[in-house]
């Protein structure tokens, strides 16, 4: 089975070591990622916020892409790894169906365009196509190096579990914290990992963005995490950028070092520090992580 | 003196718009704004709404009675995150982040958003990048945000910047898809379809 693969922009710049890190897993576990062809930007929440109809279009050109790009395949599986994306795309192919004006007009908007969508795409998270498809037990069967029962606290943020998917629970997902321990690391009790880190707000409305990223920093070192997994290049740059600032804000010594899921997987699977893209981290890693 | 400085608080009805929430209901994803039960679950669970000028709650109460000005004007809306805990949530499924999004549609279409608050500024600004280039360049998005809120906090942020430059995190290479024709004649479809449907369109173009 062929997964085509949408980046979106944090991967290509602030997140890159989210998708070095995700291509090197996926490659060991032989399972090719295809970028997709030409994708633009989904949108994200800036566009729905200026004009719903043209943040809709940009993500169904995309879906529209990737049903053409499947090799006439009738199911074509899309791998979204940031939740912004994974999010946008999913409301898009939802509201086509559920709003019949909506998808109409889309339809219309499409062809203006020379594309043509019908709803084929199945769009993923790799955490879910990681757990469902592949499988805890056939992903611990790749581990080489010993996570030594690193206290990880499973960050799921808001926007992969809320709204639209299926995969997990909306209060209390799971998927990240099974994953961490087929690793062999030992994820924490945590009741935060659902709640929302500002997304753009530490850019825009700072202190509020900071508070909100403090808050969920202190109650994982509480709980005597020393990593915090994430799944989004924005929650990971939040937790990971603004940790210098917070401490001085707050007179704290939080030292908690937020990393992507996937250079997790890629540590406990022998791949290098490189390879996964751990050197661009702005805040110092444990020595668990060290290969 | 005394007299001066004493103003109504309390409007009349004559000054509300008894069209607006029609109006905010007929978005896709907003046509159950009617069914609110006013039980304050969405202001309960958001994590933004102790710093909000209006809670959710109220700003689907607000939005109901017609205070068209005041939502328009909040703060309210543009702390919202999109987080969608409150849609989630609300016992009645209104889905209440399409709601806000139907808001700071209307805000930024009838240009009352707060002066130099920087959230509006920042969707702007993404949206000019993603209309000319079909991507967006993080680098390039957060240095023209900040010329046009604050360019004191751009300085302030020299040291995040070189760090993240450093660890090649932030190229200044600007971003591009192919078939930037294509994506324009996408757009221009779209504005189209909502100039047939005498909605004056944003079409920011430069």
């Amino acid at each position: 089975m062929k997964y085509l693969y949408y980046p979106g922009c944090s991967l290509k710049g602030t997140g890159r070591a989210y998708e070095e890190s995700l291509l090197a897993v996926f490659g060991a576990l032989h399972l090719p990622l295809q970028e997709l062809d030409d994708w633009n930007c989904c949108g994200a929440t800036a566009y729905m916020a200026v004009d719903e109809m043209k943040a809709f279009a940009l993500a169904a050109r995309n879906l529209a892409l990737a049903e053409a790009q499947g090799s006439g395949n009738d199911d074509v599986t899309l791998v979204v790894p940031c939740n912004a994306c994974y999010l946008v795309l999913m409301k898009t192919q939802r509201y086509m169906q559920e709003y019949a004006e909506v998808g109409k007009k889309l339809t219309r908007i499409l062809e203006a365009a020379g594309l043509h969508y019908e709803g084929k795409v199945a769009i993923r998270h790799p955490l879910d196509v990681l757990v469902n498809d592949i499988g805890l037990e056939h992903i611990s069967g790749h581990v080489k190096h010993s996570l030594g029962d690193l206290p990880v606290a499973a960050y799921y943020g808001c926007q992969m579990v809320r709204p639209y998917s299926t995969f997990d629970d909306q209060h209390n997902p799971m998927s990240m914290d099974r994953l961490a321990k087929a690793l062999g690391a030992a994820p924490v009790d945590w009741p935060l990992k659902t709640r929302c880190c500002g997304g753009a707000l530490t850019g825009t409305i700072e202190n509020v963005g900071v508070r909100l990223n403090y808050i969920l920093l202190k109650e994982a070192q509480k709980r005597g995490a020393q990593v915090m997994t994430t799944a989004c290049p924005l929650c990971q740059f939040n937790l990971e950028c603004y940790q210098g600032s917070m401490n001085r804000q707050y007179e704290e010594r939080i030292h908690v070092t937020p990393i992507y899921f996937s250079q997790l997987m890629g540590v406990a699977f022998g791949l290098s520090q490189h390879t996964l893209g751990l050197h661009r981290s702005l805040v110092p890693m444990p020595q668990q992580l060290a290969i | 003196m005394f007299q001066q400085g004493i103003q109504r608080r309390i409007k009349y009805q004559a000054e509300l718009d008894g069209n607006f929430a029609k109006e905010i209901a007929s978005t896709p994803g907003c046509d159950n704004l009617f069914s609110c039960i006013q039980c304050g679950k969405c202001s309960g669970t958001c994590p933004l709404s102790i710093y909000m000028d209006f809670t959710p709650r109220r700003v689907i109460a607000m939005t109901r009675a017609g205070f068209k000005e005041d939502v328009l004007r909040s703060q309210t809306i543009w702390l919202c995150a999109s987080c969608y805990s409150c849609t989630v949530e609300c016992p009645k499924e209104i889905k209440i982040t399409d709601v806000m999004y139907a808001l700071k549609q209307r805000a930024i279409k009838d240009k009352v958003y707060p002066k130099r608050f920087p959230t509006p500024v920042l969707a702007r600004e993404f949206f000019r990048s993603v209309w000319k280039y079909g991507r967006n360049t993080e680098s390039w998005l957060i240095v023209r945000m900040y010329l046009k809120s604050n360019p004191f906090k751009m300085i302030m942020q020299g040291l995040l910047g070189f760090n993240l430059w450093r660890t090649g995190r932030m190229g200044l290479k600007t971003e591009s898809i192919k078939d930037r024709t294509g994506l324009q004649r996408l757009l221009e479809a779209v504005e189209r379809a909502e100039q047939k449907e005498n909605r004056t369109p944003m079409g920011e173009r430069e």
